[in-house]
């Protein structure tokens, strides 16, 4: 992948009253920020012809930030909204920015059935395993035993793994990272984005101000060092011992498998109608 | 559809007709969720939408339905979606983000027995409120309700000119009667009929403000992929769009989102009276009630009893000032309708500022069993209170 300077980031964002931004100090968000704008910068996209769509949370600030065509939709609906971007603008490069509350708690429904069409979007889940904005409560990927401020007695929920969800529901791109290995993050994200069908990326992120002071996980540098050392790549942490695999995970791409993407295959139908029945195609 | 077709005279269906109204006024993007009893105009939009270069889908639920009709519209679609009580209930979130952020769509409320699952085969008038007032936060509405097969074609037409033309999300009622009712009907001539386009921006990007400064609610308008780059967000924004937590930002914004619809109630407000000239008694009523009442108003007129009627087609903005000027001189008020006092409820309310109303008789008669309310039964009420 390519190293992308700094300077170059900034002719993709927004240089009038955003700044400074809302995410706080230790934050991963600034960091997946940037890794989705090397991407982006990497591939060569026109800004004109990206979509970036969020739904309610600190993740889902990140499109303000951006200087593309930006929607920051209502709380878990964001891959409902980029559903009918994208249908009505296939040629358009829709990337759904969300995190582990919002994608897959009240947006788990969306999520799933996106991933079953196979529509062309790209979904980044920033998993900060905390609702952040509304103060810390927990969220579907809340460690069992963690702290929040709705689970004061440590949480007993079992924990979704976005991957997993993502592939059991058809997702035919899956992938996880985390911000310490913003390199990785690029290159995922940008594979994603290459990708026709629906790509999910999910970027595992640091809250130090709330999910991490609440469970003593240190400052930032200390959470992305956890991050350095609990992420393993696929093939190394199957050789990993059962034990020594109980605080780790996987990271690296799970599926990359080609299969009929909706928006082509409704272009199809319509292709197929309008010969059938001979009505002239009076494209806008 | 071809135009040279719609001349002659057609049998179809209330729902039909809301379908093919909204394909005539350029609809391209339907999003829905099959719920009885709408589900006919997502059925026939899945057979004409991609015949007509337009997109349809079946999304997961209503959530989702409002919320892709939403991003077709920002991505400059005309845009529907129709369904029924319980799913009108779950999209009221999206009606709000449509109205805030002042994207165009229509929302068909074909209306059953409520509340919850109820009547789900009966017709019913008890969203009129839910469709003023469902959405939290202020949101000024605009609502329509036709009582006939033809109407119903007209104001689907209506409905998406109106949402275009006022970049908002208006409400089309209808109801299980008048959805699943047949009737003959000579569809207008389309090449008569007026098609609202959204005027688009000729500014350099960087002018480009997707929201308008002033008191002004017909601006040039940008879609996504146009080179125009803004942003979209259900907070309190300035005119760019972006977030703003400054109250004299948010005040403007407000104001303007209120007064765009109050501005313009000529423009909106539809009303048919029916021999209002003379009347002694007067009937108020909507949609396929109406339809009884003006029947009523007939069998009277035969006993030599002077009734009159008058009949909202545009439900919200309520037409107040219509109302009285026509009841000025009434004393006496029935309103038939199939709910617990919906539109009697702001009958008083529009007219009780008037010196004299106290000594108003407005008589409700209402029904919320999932029958219809039928003339002889208005007919019956006329007598007991003339």
């Amino acid at each position: 992948m390519k190293k992308i300077p700094q300077k170059e980031i900034h002719k993709y964002l927004r240089h009038n009253k955003k700044f400074p931004h809302v995410w706080c100090p230790g934050c991963s968000n600034g960091i997946i920020l940037a890794t989705i704008v090397r991407a982006v910068s990497e591939l060569g996209y026109e800004k004109d012809n990206m979509a970036m769509v969020s739904g309610i949370g600190c993740s889902s600030r990140m499109p303000v930030y951006v200087d593309f065509n930006t929607l920051h939709s209502v709380h878990g609906r964001a891959i409902a909204y980029a559903t009918g971007i994208k249908m009505q603008r296939p040629d358009m490069k829709v990337v759904v920015v969300t995190g582990d509350g919002d994608g897959t708690a009240i947006g788990g429904n969306h999520f799933i059935h996106a991933a079953r069409r196979n529509i062309d979007l790209t979904v980044i889940v920033i998993n900060n395993s905390i609702y952040g904005m509304t103060g810390g409560q927990y969220s579907p990927t809340t460690p069992f035993g963690d702290l929040s401020t709705t689970t004061p007695y440590g949480n007993i929920d079992p924990v979704f793994d976005i991957c997993e969800l993502a592939m059991g529901a058809g997702a035919t791109f899956v992938a996880r990272t985390t911000a310490y290995h913003a390199l990785e993050a690029q290159d995922f994200i940008k594979q994603a984005f290459e990708h026709k069908g629906f790509s999910v990326v999910e970027v595992v992120s640091a809250c130090p101000v709330i999910y991490g002071r609440l469970n003593k996980k240190g400052d930032a540098p200390a959470m992305m060092e956890d991050m350095k050392k609990r992420a393993f790549p696929i093939q190394a942490f199957d050789k990993l011992s059962p034990e020594d695999k109980k605080d780790k995970y996987k990271r690296g791409i799970f599926r990359k498998e080609e299969k009929p993407e909706y928006t082509a295959q409704y272009a199809k139908l319509k292709q197929s109608l309008i010969k059938q029945e001979g009505v002239a195609d009076d494209s806008e | 559809m071809s135009k040279k077709k719609t001349s002659k005279m057609v049998l179809m269906q209330g729902n039909e007709a809301i379908a093919r109204g909204a394909l005539a006024a350029g609809l391209n993007f339907f999003a829905g969720y099959p719920i009885t009893p709408s589900t006919e105009i997502a059925e026939i939009l899945s057979v004409e939408l991609p015949k007509n270069n337009g997109s349809f889908i079946q999304m997961e639920d209503e959530i989702a339905s409002i919320s892709a009709i939403i991003g077709a519209s920002l991505a400059g679609a005309k845009t529907m979606t129709a369904t029924s009580g319980p799913g009108f209930s779950l999209m009221q979130e999206g009606i709000g983000f449509a109205k805030m952020t002042e994207t165009p769509c229509v929302v068909v409320n074909v209306m059953r027995g409520g509340p919850s699952t109820g009547l789900p085969t009966k017709p019913s008038q008890a969203d009129i409120m839910q469709s003023r007032w469902g959405s939290h936060g202020d949101n000024p509405a605009i609502v329509l309700y036709p009582n006939s097969v033809l109407e119903s074609y007209e104001l689907a037409i209506r409905a998406i000119n109106l949402a275009e033309k006022y970049r908002t999300c208006v409400v089309l009622l209808s109801d299980e009667v008048l959805g699943h009712m047949r009737e003959a009907i000579t569809l207008p001539d389309l090449s008569k009929v007026k098609i609202v386009q959204r005027i688009k921006p000729n500014v350099p990007p960087e002018w480009y403000k997707h929201y308008p400064d002033k008191q002004k609610y017909r601006t040039p308008v940008a879609s996504y992929g146009e080179g125009y780059r803004f942003h979209v967000t259900g907070l309190a924004h300035d005119s760019y769009g972006y977030p703003t937590n400054k109250s004299s930002e948010v005040g403007v914004m407000m104001e303007r989102l209120k007064k765009k619809i109050t501005h313009h109630v000529d423009d909106l407000i539809q009303l048919e009276s029916f021999m209002m000239e003379d009347a002694k008694i007067a009937l108020f009523s909507a949609g396929i009630i109406s339809r009884a009442a003006k029947e009523a108003v007939v069998l009277a007129r035969r006993h030599g009893i002077k009734v009159g009627l008058l009949r909202p087609l545009t439900i919200w903005p309520f037409p107040e000032e219509a109302i009285r000027k026509y009841f000025a001189n009434i004393k006496t008020i029935i309103v038939p309708e199939l709910n617990q006092g919906q539109l009697i409820l702001q009958l008083k309310r529009s007219l009780q500022d008037i010196s004299d109303h106290r000594h108003r008789n407005i008589i409700p008669m209402q029904k919320n069993n999932g029958l219809l309310i039928n003339p002889e039964e208005i007919f019956k009420k006329i007598k007991e209170v003339r």
